[in-house]
């Protein structure tokens, strides 16, 4: 049950969402930018990016702030990575800014 | 939003035509969107599209009942997968309410905004995705026709020919034998594909028929990820493998099927224990009918939108396309799926497109334990689509790394593949 109505926020979010949709265009530019977006990491991190065999989680696992800072240390070449620096400098700080606000931890 | 849901899913169940009631066409972004082709991008499109866009119909047209990856093919070959683990059904997409068609599709009339089956139904439709995949050239390597795929396998397109007949071969052939391998020039489907196929079809006759050779002749120069490729072959499977490149004479013209021998640009005829032929390509038939295809056998998209540059109304996806620098690859299918489904939601609603950017990882295992990868990220450019400056790439060669950190990042790129696999075919399937 518990469940239930954790999914019937998620409904109603979704229907917020809808109407923010529905109601103008950038607004609309911008909500279907993070699907879109995220199609480049849930290839390999997952549906909602959780991980696997080896590849870690990054569903809730940073703050914001965190997962920009990781973002930039990935495409600075400051932090060692096997494909996450060549990824990250393929995308805007405004592209980067929509993936840290779907998978950060909720602030 | 509940309500609008179940309304949208009892109208799944209708029908082709009647499938969007009043109530639906009437909300704004409403719909039928029909698929062609449930591969990659199909298969993506469609998934992507329910989760997403609730207010969409869809109808994806596939032929087949189940679909066999080109991904992780080469490990089937190398008898390190089983070809069920490659092997997909689409009961689940269907579960999820999209309304899955198993039917040739014999033509598309754009005019009319509808599809012909091969049972005679038409599937009206307002809009088209066509990820129709690709066709083999026969003929245009002299003597090698259907039949001759027989004796010497393409396994370069699983609903034509199962990777399991070049596996049979490979296993009946004797130790100390010889395995040629035909590869063709670009543009082709999986650009790093072969060069997998070179490696592990060596890590097999490294383990099981250690004094055997293979020869691949290749129509052109050079290759996707080469330097990592032949880093790994000097290092894994020395004096196994040579690869010939077209000014050595690589480009084979003509093949032989009953005698199992190739002939090169330049005469050099060679047998081969077991032959591979992976032969020119171009957009599947459906693509070329609908008259989507120009001169080039490939189909020209619109960057912003990827909707066909010859017939509106209808939106390109995956192999058929000419995207370069995309390579033709699964994950870019999957990619575009994304891009062309928003862009048709938008489209309905009244709206402008979104912004595109396309992405691409292709993991190549070389060996156990040994995985490289290349990477791009892609957006419309003034001519065509146009690789994000700076971004990109392949894995590091050997020369840049420690040993340490070297062992350490092909073992990980080798594990990433194999969550790349698990993650994009439970997108599409699970």
């Amino acid at each position: 049950m518990r469940e239930d109505v954790g999914r019937d926020s998620f409904m109603k979010l979704k229907f917020a969402l809808c109407l923010l949709l529905l109601s103008g265009g950038p607004v609309f530019a911008q909500a279907t930018d993070t699907p879109l977006l995220i199609g480049g990491c849930q290839g390999c991190h997952g549906a909602s990016g959780q991980g696997g065999h080896g590849i870690p989680s990054i569903k809730a696992n940073h703050s914001r702030d965190e997962f920009i800072a990781l973002m930039r240390a990935f495409s600075a070449n400051e932090r060692p990575a096997t494909v996450m620096g060549r990824i990250s400098r393929g995308y805007t700080p405004e592209q980067i800014a929509l993936l840290a606000a779907h998978y950060a931890r909720p602030q | 939003m509940t309500l609008s849901r179940r309304v949208f899913l009892s109208a799944a169940a209708l029908p082709a035509g009647l499938a969007a009631p009043n109530l639906a066409r009437a909300q704004a972004g409403a719909g039928r969107v029909v698929i062609i082709g449930g591969g990659f991008g199909g298969a993506s499109a469609a998934r992507f599209a329910r989760d997403n866009f609730p207010a969409l119909n869809i109808t994806l047209i596939e032929r087949s009942r189940s679909f066999t990856t080109c991904p992780y093919g080469n490990l089937v070959l190398a008898g390190r997968r089983d070809i069920n683990f490659i092997t997909f059904g689409y009961e689940k997409l269907a579960a999820r309410g999209v309304r899955v068609v198993h039917q040739s599709v014999v033509a598309v009339d754009a005019a009319a905004k509808q599809v012909r089956l091969a049972d005679g139904a038409q599937v009206p439709y307002d809009r088209l995705i066509m990820s129709p995949g690709i066709d083999l050239r026969w003929g245009s390597i002299e003597g090698y026709d259907e039949a001759a795929s027989e004796r010497m396998p393409h396994g370069w397109v699983p609903s034509l020919q199962p990777i399991s007949l070049l596996r049979r071969q490979l296993e009946a052939m004797p130790d100390g034998g010889r395995f040629v391998m035909v590869i063709p020039d670009n543009p082709f489907r999986c650009p790093p594909g072969p060069y997998e196929r070179i490696s592990m079809v060596a890590d097999y006759l490294k383990r099981a028929k250690p004094r055997s050779k293979l020869i691949a002749l290749d129509a052109k120069n050079g290759f996707s990820k080469q330097p990592l490729f032949q880093d790994a072959w000097a290092e894994l499977y020395p004096g196994i493998i040579e690869w010939r490149g077209a000014s050595n004479d690589g480009r084979v013209t003509r093949v032989n099927g009953a005698a199992m021998e190739v002939e090169t640009e330049f005469g050099e005829k060679l047998k081969g224990d077991v032959v591979n032929v992976i032969p020119p390509q171009m957009a599947a038939k459906i693509a070329r009918d609908a008259g989507l295809a120009n001169q080039s056998g490939w189909c020209p998209i619109k960057p912003a939108t990827l909707e066909s540059a010859q017939v509106e109304g209808i939106h390109v996806l995956g192999d058929a396309t000419i995207a370069a620098p995309m390579p033709k690859s699964g994950y870019v299918a999957s990619s575009h799926a994304k891009h062309a489904v928003a862009c048709i939601a938008a489209s309905l609603a009244g709206r402008a497109p979104p912004s595109a950017t396309f992405f691409n990882t292709c993991y190549s295992h070389v060996g156990a334990d040994y995985g490289i990868s290349i990477v791009g990220v892609f957006r419309p450019g003034p001519n065509g689509f146009a690789e994000v400056e700076g971004s990109g790439g392949i894995s590091p060669r050997n020369a840049a790394l420690t040993a340490e950190r070297r062992k350490e990042h092909r073992q990980l790129e080798a594990l990433y593949a194999d969550g790349w696999y698990d993650s994009i075919t439970d997108e599409m399937f699970g």
